[in-house]
């Protein structure tokens, strides 16, 4: 009798998210078999709480008109300032389009074009035209030439993942939810699947498949102040790099977003700028334009999360017993278009805060809210270092966002990925065997079985995991944000290989009986930890500012020695990932300035070779 | 703000341990400025009792994930700031759905059940062009179905719903929503007697006795009452012989 049960499918994907569900989608309409892993039911991933929108350049309204993918792949590339794949930007921007409209067909109610004159908060009269009446609409967002932000409402995530769901359910395609992939089963050449365990049951589980995706989202949660939802710990990405074969790539880029609410972390949405949000400091005053005179509010997000970190460091923010912070002003837009328009952050201030957002200014500070490293794949998605492994969505680096993430490119991404890289998926699958070796998968599962009962035992120790989370957590937030330094790094690398020892002495404290959290949280941290290592070890080593890596010991872009992207791996028994770099592909836009205004900085000015 | 120290008495069981009977257990804990009952009970697993489980995703009121019994009332978890309620809280998993462990229920697999059931995706005959733009859509119209989309799947509803709780198949006001929100959309092709199959009956629209408390439990406050009503109306006027010619939409 098998201690396990072992289920065997041709395509595992892992993650229920946009991406996992969109390449789930793809590979079923192929003809495969398709079996999805997720920690939660699908319609409460991450991906529900994105509520600004996603770009595609449909060029439907006014400040939209002549947009095109094009003008999408500047964008895409400066923001990235140059770290991207600028293939995998081009194969992007020319599909995201398609990738909205198909998501229109399949149910979502985006929000569309209204004829007629309408005034801009700051002013300006513009005219929707009749002849676009009722196509999708779009809404600024920081950091493009046009408006390209396509939305429902204040919902975009929501309606996309239950549309996406609603694919999954009407295609029949087995949905595993509370279920927890713990490792990756392979050979060191190719995977075939993971070991999991029942986050209902607790008990151990063999998914064995010819494909597998790592969809699994983002690792937020490594900070202690983060946006992500708290299920977000990056668990698909350090099982990537357990296989000591598998490199994630440019870890240390991760991006903050400016606006999230002291002291719950919820993002107020970049919409709240969007509409003509201003930022106030604790005189009341509107300072952006001060440092930004053109873009103001409106610049990309390293650049505002920058500034206002700055600003509080100057000693105007607004102090409290979380800290100083800054306002975000948007009582001038009025009730109506608050309660309608922006009605989730009216809702989010008034529930978690207390405040209403039509007479009060809101408590803002800059929070972690973006990863842009991730499982390295190729441009089909396929991972590098082992057969039949692939990654889409916030968890891999696809390389479509380099050093810094458009808002809106990444549920953009999503859904184009999960498209694109669901039939690279499909295709490889097709002509993939099955065949495996039953001694692998064994081993695979009992070396689970035995940390388990470690834990449990406290054979290894009798470490606290909840402690040693808080400390990580801390170290990157106070020494890996968004102002670097080299004495900060390396103090955060050396306090982190002391977390990561300590972590290998975690004993529980509880039974470990069943769907025990403890279990689950002890299981992962270790991992967590490599990965907070990887992003702060490679941003010590990286000795220049690119995107949303800023070293204030070395401010400014170096393309000379620095363009190009981090693979970190982790060699067996290592305690510090080994760094391998390779060039980033510049085909169409060369290094250059990254026009955001922000010359005073002299950061990413880019004429510094 | 007065230093409260807060009483929790939580429902405690563990499926997978049956040996130990149901029981509840008390916490005490000292409340904090801006504490929610999410808040709250990290810090008791973190800090008293690692054993104890609930469910979080967001802590934002968007996923759906963390609805229990508060003092008597079903509600969202992250979304109940503890100087709304005295000093003393009692919290119970949501009843209808499946016990996971003490506060954590399956609501996802009734949900699932729900959407095949209604087969809650849009029907169309059209098949996508990639090539081709968009269809053209009134955002009056995409508002509404917006309005009806805006559902979380937490389960209040369906746990203060006195005909949920008695009666299995039941859609309750959650199901009766997810099939408003397709009637109303005008990509969907299905016929008011398809409709009428799905909630033309004592499992859906018939059954509910509308006293409301779904109305009253949302978290979302979606417009249950009159969805209810819209979907009855249409059913009703559909089951007394008024017979659509096939085709014909329902909004
Ligand atoms: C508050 C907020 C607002 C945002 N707003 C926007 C926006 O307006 N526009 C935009 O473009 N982007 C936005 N983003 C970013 C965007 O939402 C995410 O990048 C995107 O949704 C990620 O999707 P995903 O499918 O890759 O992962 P997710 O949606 O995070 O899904 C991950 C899935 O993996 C599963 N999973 C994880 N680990 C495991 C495991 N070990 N085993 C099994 N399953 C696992 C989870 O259960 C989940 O189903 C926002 C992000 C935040 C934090
Ligand atoms: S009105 Fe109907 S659906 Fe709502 S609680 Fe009452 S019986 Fe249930
Ligand atoms: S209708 Fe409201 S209460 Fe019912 S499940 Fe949806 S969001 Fe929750
Ligand atoms: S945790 Fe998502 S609704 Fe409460």
């Amino acid at each position: 009798m098998s201690r396990y049960q072992t289920h065997i499918t041709d395509v595992l994907v892992i993650g229920a998210g946009l991406a996992g569900e969109r390449v789930a989608i793809e590979a079923a309409t192929h003809g495969l078999d398709v079996t999805i892993l997720s920690l939660v039911p699908p319609r409460r991933s991450h991906s529900t709480a994105a509520q600004g929108g996603m770009q595609a350049s449909l060029g439907n309204c006014a400040m939209g008109e002549g947009d095109n993918p094009d003008i999408h792949f500047a964008d895409t590339v400066k923001g990235s300032d140059w770290g991207c794949d600028q293939d995998v930007a081009r194969l992007f921007v020319e599909t995201a389009p398609i990738a909205v409209r198909e998501m229109a067909v399949w149910g979502v109610p985006w929000s569309r074009v209204v004829a007629g004159k309408r005034t801009l908060p700051d002013g300006r009269v513009i005219e929707e035209k009749k002849e676009k009446e009722g196509l999708i609409t779009a809404r600024d967002f920081g950091g493009t030439a046009k408006w390209r932000t396509c939305y429902t409402a204040d919902g975009t995530g929501h309606t996309l993942q239950y549309t996406m769901d609603s694919i999954v359910i009407k295609m029949g395609i087995t949905v595993h939810d509370r279920t927890e992939a713990i490792s990756l089963i392979h050979d060191g050449e190719r995977c075939f699947g993971t070991v999991a365990r029942c986050l209902r049951t607790g008990e151990l589980r063999a998914y064995i498949a010819k494909s597998t995706v790592i969809c699994t989202g983002g690792y937020g949660r490594l900070y202690s102040a983060s946006t992500n939802a708290v299920i977000n710990e990056g668990s698909g990405m350090f099982l990537a790099l357990d296989t000591g074969v598998v490199p994630l790539g440019n870890m240390e880029a991760v991006q903050f977003h400016p606006t999230g609410m002291v002291p719950v972390w919820i993002l107020i949405t970049e919409g709240a700028r969007g509409d003509g949000g201003y930022l106030l400091d604790k005189n009341l005053h509107r300072f952006m334009p001060d440092y930004e005179p053109k873009k103001k509010e409106l610049a990309s997000r390293d650049v505002v999360s920058r500034r206002m970190t700055e600003h509080i460091r100057k000693g105007y923010g607004v102090e409290s017993p979380y800290g100083p912070h800054l306002w975000l002003d948007i009582r001038h837009l009025g009730a109506k278009h608050i309660n309608t328009n922006l009605r989730e952050i009216a809702n989010i201030c008034r529930n978690f805060a207390g405040i209403d957002p039509v007479k009060d200014l809101i408590p803002v500070r800059p929070t972690q809210h973006y990863s842009m490293g991730g499982v390295r794949t190729n441009i089909d998605g396929a991972a590098y270092g082992l057969k039949g492994l692939f990654a889409a969505g916030e968890a891999a680096c696809w390389d479509l966002h380099g050093f810094n993430r458009l808002g809106g490119n990444s549920l953009a991404e999503t859904v184009t990925a999960g498209r694109i890289i669901g039939k690279k998926v499909a295709e490889y699958t097709l002509g993939a065997s099955l065949t495996f070796n039953p001694e692998l998968v064994e081993d695979a599962v009992k070396k689970q079985e035995n940390r388990i009962k470690g834990l449990i035992n406290g054979w290894h120790g009798k470490e606290n995991v909840y402690e040693l989370r808080n400390l990580m957590q801390q170290n990157l937030m106070d020494y890996v944000g968004i102002f670097r330094n080299g004495k900060d790094l390396q103090k955060a690398v050396s306090n982190l290989q002391e977390l990561y020892h300590r972590s290998h002495k975690i004993g529980l404290r509880s039974s470990g009986v069943g769907a025990n959290p403890e279990l689950a949280q002890a299981l992962r941290l270790p991992g967590m930890i490599r990965l907070a290592l990887c992003i702060s070890y490679g941003a010590l080593v990286r000795t220049e500012s690119r995107g949303s890596h800023f070293r204030e010991d070395y401010p400014k872009r170096d393309d000379v020695n620095w363009l190009k992207r981090t693979l970190a791996y982790w060699p067996e028994g290592a305690d510090l990932p080994e760094l391998k770099y390779e060039p980033v592909k510049i085909t169409e836009l060369p290094p250059g300035d990254r026009g955001y205004g922000e010359s005073s900085a002299g950061s990413e000015g880019g004429k510094n070779g | 703000m007065a230093d409260r120290e807060l009483t929790f008495e939580i429902f405690r069981y563990n499926p997978q341990k049956p040996e130990i009977k149901p029981y509840m257990q008390t916490y005490k804990l000292k409340e904090t400025p801006g504490m929610t009952i999410f808040v709250a009970l990290n810090q008791i697993r973190e800090e008293q009792d690692p054993s104890l489980m609930f469910d979080f995703v967001c802590r934002a009121a968007i996923c759906g994930s963390c609805a229990m019994i508060i003092n008597g009332r079903p509600k969202l978890a992250c979304k109940t700031l503890t100087n709304t309620l005295p000093s003393k809280i009692k919290l119970f998993p949501l009843p209808v759905f499946k016990l996971i462990g003490d506060l954590s229920v399956d609501t996802g697999t009734w949900f699932r059940h729900l959407s095949l059931k209604t087969e809650a995706w849009v029907h169309t005959s059209k098949t996508f062009d990639p090539k081709a733009q968009e269809e053209r859509m009134d955002n009056e119209t995409a508002l509404r179905i917006y309005e009806a989309e805006r559902c979380i799947e937490c389960g209040c509803c369906i746990a203060g719903c006195a005909t949920a709780n008695i009666r299995d198949e039941f859609l309750g006001a959650a199901g009766i929503n997810r099939v408003a929100r397709f009637m109303i959309d005008p990509r969907d092709e299905r016929t008011p007697a398809e409709y009428f199959e799905v909630v033309g009956c004592e499992e859906g629209a018939f059954g509910c006795m509308g006293l409301m408390a779904c109305d009253d439990n949302c978290p979302m406050e979606l417009p249950l009452q009159m969805q209810l009503a819209y979907v009855r109306r249409k059913m009703a006027a559909y089951g007394l012989g008024y017979k659509a010619t096939q085709g014909v939409k329902l909004a």
